[in-house]
């Protein structure tokens, strides 16, 4: 599973990183981006599908692959 | 505590925020709304439209195109800014009251001070200041859960931040109120904005001449496209910050208590159960809401179906649309398990609530040291809890009991 997060739709909630910090991280400024490339480990595709759905923008997607 | 309004007699056509009955118990009129006309209007204060769906909030909360943030007060207050005000000058409460590009900059000067990692460094303090007041009233076995707690802790953390001496909160809280609670008072909502306007003028001033670490010294030792920050400017950041960081909390932390003291089995299962308080406090975020914010229609439009003219406000009932059962399954129902849980009670789009990440830390260990302390609780016998409404709903009087 690899996903990521759309830095133009993202507005900073950080209900992602909350759900899942090993994930993501979030700056300063509150944007949020993926740890590494993006594909999460074995074993944590639960928490990525929780930060995907609460995201109160959208602003996560699970990429095709 | 409401005043007096005038009877509604339509909800789609005439709606009325500060109504003693929407105040009180707003939910079935949201449920009436959303599926009978779910943009209502109103003339009262001027010509207004309120949104209660969740597709339609998140919609016109993104559609800065054609809704304007600089009027973002959901009731006219009638109160003119001051005469002198330089047209060319940033007015009002940036970010919040702005749209780009004034609010894009400004919104990055304070959008640090409000991060992850600086909020993890004001958990401590807002422990103790929880502590010290669950200490002040727990050996009488009583409290006004409102005012005795829940309003006393997000002043004290914004005085903090703010580097203004937390002996005040009680002035702060006031006219905090002042400028929210009775925006429909002109003389209260004018005292709330002068009690603002020159305390804050003076405080600008003494940190120029002794800045310190707090957020006004760095706001006022910033420049942006070379220039110091215009004070106007500043005094309107800093208002900001202490209006929408106080009341807003005061009232999440309240409504909660409200919750938790009318559940006794949702308590209950707070203590048992303390990992749960992060989904469980989206979960009171999302059913108890308490902020609608306003919008301005730049231009003459048509949304859903309705025509809106140049200058109507807007409203965005994010508590409305966080009850919405096309989005929520059992969305009247508190669900503190609940996993799936798209809320929008910070807003969506560019001005999601700056502080957010500040007011679900203080919401959070507000509930922790509560239970910690005080694991079962209840309404006072004869209890009159009363609620405020408008911008922000929640508890203001709110008596419970501990024996």
């Amino acid at each position: 599973m690899k996903i990521r997060v759309d830095p133009d739709k993202c507005q900073g909630h950080a209900r992602c990183y909350a759900l899942a910090p090993e994930l993501f991280s979030v700056d300063d400024y509150g944007q949020s981006s993926v740890v590494g490339d993006g594909t999460v480990p074995a074993g944590i595709e639960a928490q990525a599908r929780l930060a995907i759905a609460n995201c109160p923008e959208s602003a996560i997607e699970e990429l095709a692959g | 505590m409401a005043r007096a309004t005038a009877p509604v007699g339509s909800w789609s056509q005439d709606f009325e925020l500060l109504d003693a009955d929407y105040i009180e118990d707003p939910y079935p009129i949201w449920d009436d709304l959303r599926q009978s006309c779910p943009i209502a209007h109103t003339e009262r204060r001027g010509p207004a439209w309120m949104l209660t769906r969740y597709a339609d909030v998140v919609e016109a909360a993104h559609d800065i195109e054609r809704f304007s943030s600089l009027e973002v007060g959901v009731i006219n207050t009638g109160v003119q800014p001051e005469a002198d005000l330089e047209v060319d000058e940033p007015y009002g409460l940036p970010p919040i009251s702005a749209d780009p590009p004034l609010h894009t900059w400004t919104r990055r000067l304070i959008l640090p001070w409000f991060s992850h990692t600086r909020v993890d460094g004001y958990e401590a303090m807002t422990r103790d200041i929880c502590r010290r007041h669950i200490d002040g009233f727990f050996a009488a076995g009583h409290a006004d859960a409102a005012a005795d707690y829940a309003q006393q802790i997000p002043v004290r953390v914004v005085a903090h931040i703010l580097g203004v001496p937390e002996s005040l909160s009680d002035t702060f809280v006031g006219w905090v109120r002042d400028t929210l609670e009775f925006a429909d008072d002109p003389d209260r909502n004018l005292r709330g904005q002068e009690g603002f306007g020159s305390y804050l003028i003076a405080e600008l001033e003494r940190r120029k001449a002794d800045p310190g670490d707090d957020l006004i010294s760095e706001l006022l030792g910033t420049t942006h496209d070379g220039e110091p920050l215009a004070d106007r400017l500043v005094l309107g950041i800093v208002a900001l910050i202490m209006i929408a960081g106080i009341d807003t909390t005061w009232s999440s932390i309240g409504a909660s208590l409200w919750h938790l003291a009318t559940h006794p089995d949702d308590a209950a299962r707070l203590v048992a159960e303390p990992g749960l308080m992060p989904v469980a406090v989206e979960e009171l975020l999302r059913a108890y809401s308490p902020v609608t914010m306003a919008r301005r229609v730049r231009n003459d439009t048509e949304f859903g179906g309705c025509p809106m003219r140049e200058g109507d406000k807007l409203l965005m009932n994010f508590p409305a649309a966080n009850r919405d059962p096309e989005v929520f399954e059992r969305a009247e129902e508190v669900v503190l398990d609940r996993a799936i849980n798209r809320h929008v009670a910070f807003g969506v789009g560019i001005h999601r609530c700056a502080g957010s990440n500040l007011a679900r830390m203080e919401l959070t260990v507000a509930l922790e040291e509560w239970l910690r302390r005080i694991p079962t609780f209840r309404l006072a016998e004869d209890a009159e809890v009363t609620w405020a409404g408008g911008q922000v709903r929640g508890p203001r009087v709110l008596p419970v009991v501990f024996p």
